[in-house]
């Protein structure tokens, strides 16, 4: 399956899966009345994730053909996003809302200038700032698919059952706490090989030590409970109790926790394409392209600061919205932790 | 008592056994000496040049102990890790110990003024915003924490280079000289850097303990009999909330002598962070495992004593 296929697929997916949780919260009286609270306090917060998602998904739908357009191959599949920029490339840099490009003076094709300029191949920045909300969502989204199950699934049976299990466990969270996170994830890469999926593995193997301590912390508190000892007591099976009472009873801590690393993996990624190891056409790898266009004359500041920017308002928009959640849905446990 | 301090050190001891196994696997076994070889030579190679390099960097021999238990890669790993001998980099084939020697010194000029100013900073400053808790100052506080941990580090480095070194000419935009005479000047920017970019983090942290702390009874004790906010703040519950931040500040001292990757390259910092850098972008797998491991060594000796220090201060602790 080509990748333009799955992103259309993924894309059908997610709206399901939106649509299932939409359901779920509105019969759930206690999700609903914690999302309304969070909806009171951070509207802006968001707004602003929710147009970089819009974008994110726009950016996901693709397909081939629909006109002949100057330097796409023909079988290349484009985005929705791509097509509204299509045929918008000029010879080289021009500033933004500029009429002329950088070298040739000759006035720019775009009907509409470019709002934030070009960049040195001629790429209209604004584009390109956008095509960096999928890949920032994606870090997130690929990785925490990968963290939050392993977590979930070690922590919650180390904590439940304890014993040889959960020394287990506790002898790989010990391990891989003790490496340094940086070096242990650049480390990964060069193992793995660079890609998409590679990096998100990293990523996944060194966030999901964090959960799992949380969900391990939490199940063993659970065991103990009365309402766990009753559904013992009745004779409900083991697999059902973790089921039916210990899970639903983490997924604040999930939710909280996918949040506050979201920031945190993105900004990792920022990192790794400093080093050469990032994700193609990601926000980091943006800035890395541009820090040097800053040393020249005249100063080339646009790319460096759209990317900077879009990077800033998602993760502070992100921060925001995972501190009111941790204060709506998690009064004490999580406060010492993170 | 002495059985417990036992039990940690061994427990110690199994978990750097286990970090030397995962890099093993991730360096060996994942990454074959195949493709290591590959990297360093580059795809097109030959398979006798291929062949030579292997047997000159020592990585001829089989992987696994069932595969030859005399001369093995897993036992031969644990060995020289194990006994400090590092051998020679993968890339220039110069001995990695001299480097990490070499290295140390300019690491620590850098992270450890970072460390101790960045972290007076950082409870001085939520002192600060606690005492004034629940006030616009407060929630202003906290709000410039979260904005300064949303912006990357790498904006962060780039937009000082651009400002202060190159606009301001304040400070040489990058360069080292170890001569005291001059360190400060070339020091003065990166752990200006790196001070900003780790105190919203800290912030956030230490007003959440230190307001938590303002809520306990002993600070209604010290009020009722006659003590002021100052005296309160400072006396009651910057001590008590030591505790947690002590805590969070001693797990970060192992790290400072892998120096830090992104400082130290921007900046020309020739420590053990660019040495890594150096290692990434060369391929230099031997390097790179020998820096992981001495980080992983440093937390867990730091995490073993801490623990008995512990122990020592606190007879619950034993009981656990």
């Amino acid at each position: 399956m080509s990748a333009h296929v799955l992103s259309n697929v993924v894309v059908g997916l997610l709206f399901v899966l939106g649509i299932a949780t939409g359901v779920f919260v509105r019969r759930n009286r206690l999700w609903r009345e914690a999302l309304f609270e969070l909806w009171r306090r951070r509207r802006v917060s968001i707004l602003v994730i929710g147009v970089y998602v819009l974008v994110a998904l726009l950016d996901s739908i693709a397909w081939v053909g629909g006109g002949d357009v100057e330097g796409v191959a023909a079988h290349e599949a484009r985005s929705v996003i791509d097509r509204i920029f299509e045929g918008t490339r000029e010879a080289s840099y021009s500033a933004p809302l500029a009429a002329t490009s950088f070298y040739g003076k000759e006035p720019l094709k775009a009907p509409s200038r470019h709002l934030l300029g070009t960049d040195i191949l001629g790429r209209d920045v604004f584009h390109r700032t956008l095509k960096g909300a999928r890949v920032a969502l994606l870090i997130g989204g690929v990785t925490s698919a990968i963290a939050i199950p392993l977590a979930l699934l070690l922590g919650v049976s180390a904590g439940y059952f304890g014993g040889r299990l959960d020394d287990v466990v506790f002898f790989v969270m010990s391990t891989l706490a003790s490496m340094p996170g940086l070096l242990l994830l650049i480390a990964l890469i060069l193992a793995l090989g660079k890609g998409t999926w590679q990096i998100c593995l990293a990523l996944g193997v060194t966030s999901w030590v964090g959960l799992c301590r949380v969900t391990r912390g939490e199940a063993f508190k659970l065991r103990e409970l009365d309402y766990v000892q009753a559904a013992r007591a009745l004779g409900v099976s083991e697999l059902r109790i973790v089921w039916r009472h210990v899970l639903p009873n983490l997924m604040h801590l999930v939710i909280i926790t996918f949040v506050l690393m979201f920031s945190g993996l993105v900004l990792s990624e920022a990192i790794l394409a400093y080093l050469g190891i990032g994700l193609d056409g990601s926000w980091g790898q943006m800035i890395d392209q541009a820090r040097d266009e800053l040393s020249r004359d005249p100063v080339i500041w646009w790319n460096i600061t759209a990317a900077g920017t879009a990077l800033f308002a998602l993760l502070l928009a992100v921060n925001f919205v995972g501190d009111a959640l941790r204060d709506i849905l998690d009064p004490r446990t999580l406060r010492e932790d993170l | 008592m002495l059985a417990y301090m036992l039990r940690r050190l061994a427990y110690g001891g199994l978990v750097v056994l286990g970090v030397l196994f995962f890099l093993f696997v991730l360096f060996f076994a994942v990454a074959t000496p195949d493709d290591i070889a590959r990297r360093a030579l580059g795809e097109k190679a030959r398979p006798e040049v291929l062949e030579q390099w292997k047997a000159n960097h020592g990585y001829d021999r089989p992987l696994w102990p069932w595969q030859s238990f005399d001369d093995n890669l897993l036992f031969d790993h644990y060995r020289r890790m194990l006994t400090f001998d590092f051998g020679n980099s993968d890339a220039d084939d110069v001995p990695i110990s001299r480097r990490l020697r070499e290295g140390a010194g300019a690491s620590l000029s850098l992270t450890i003024p970072i460390f101790v100013l960045g972290g007076v900073l950082g409870v001085l400053l939520s002192l600060f915003v606690a005492f004034f808790r629940e006030t616009y100052i407060d929630s202003m506080g906290v709000f410039l924490a979260v904005l300064a941990m949303s912006v990357s580090i790498l904006l962060y480095i780039v937009g000082a280079q651009y400002l202060i070194a190159k606009l301001l000419r304040w400070f040489p935009i990058s360069g080292f000289d170890p001569d005291p005479a001059v360190i400060l000047r070339f020091l003065a920017l990166p752990v200006l850097v790196g001070i900003v970019s780790g105190v919203g983090g800290d912030l956030r942290f230490y007003r959440t303990v230190f307001v938590e702390e303002s809520s306990r009874d002993y600070v209604r004790t010290a009020r009722a009999k006659g003590a002021g906010e100052l005296r309160v703040m400072v006396a009651h519950v910057l001590r008590n909330g030591l505790i947690p931040i002590l805590t969070r500040v001693v797990v970060a001292i192992p790290f400072l002598f892998t120096g830090s990757l992104l400082l130290e390259s921007f900046f020309g910092i020739p420590g053990l962070g660019s040495l890594t850098v150096d290692a990434i972008n060369g391929n230099d797998f031997a390097t790179l495992r020998v820096m992981v491991f001495i980080g992983a060594l440093a937390f867990v000796v730091g995490q073993v004593l801490t623990d008995l220090s512990y122990s020592l201060a606190d007879p619950r602790v034993r009981l656990e």
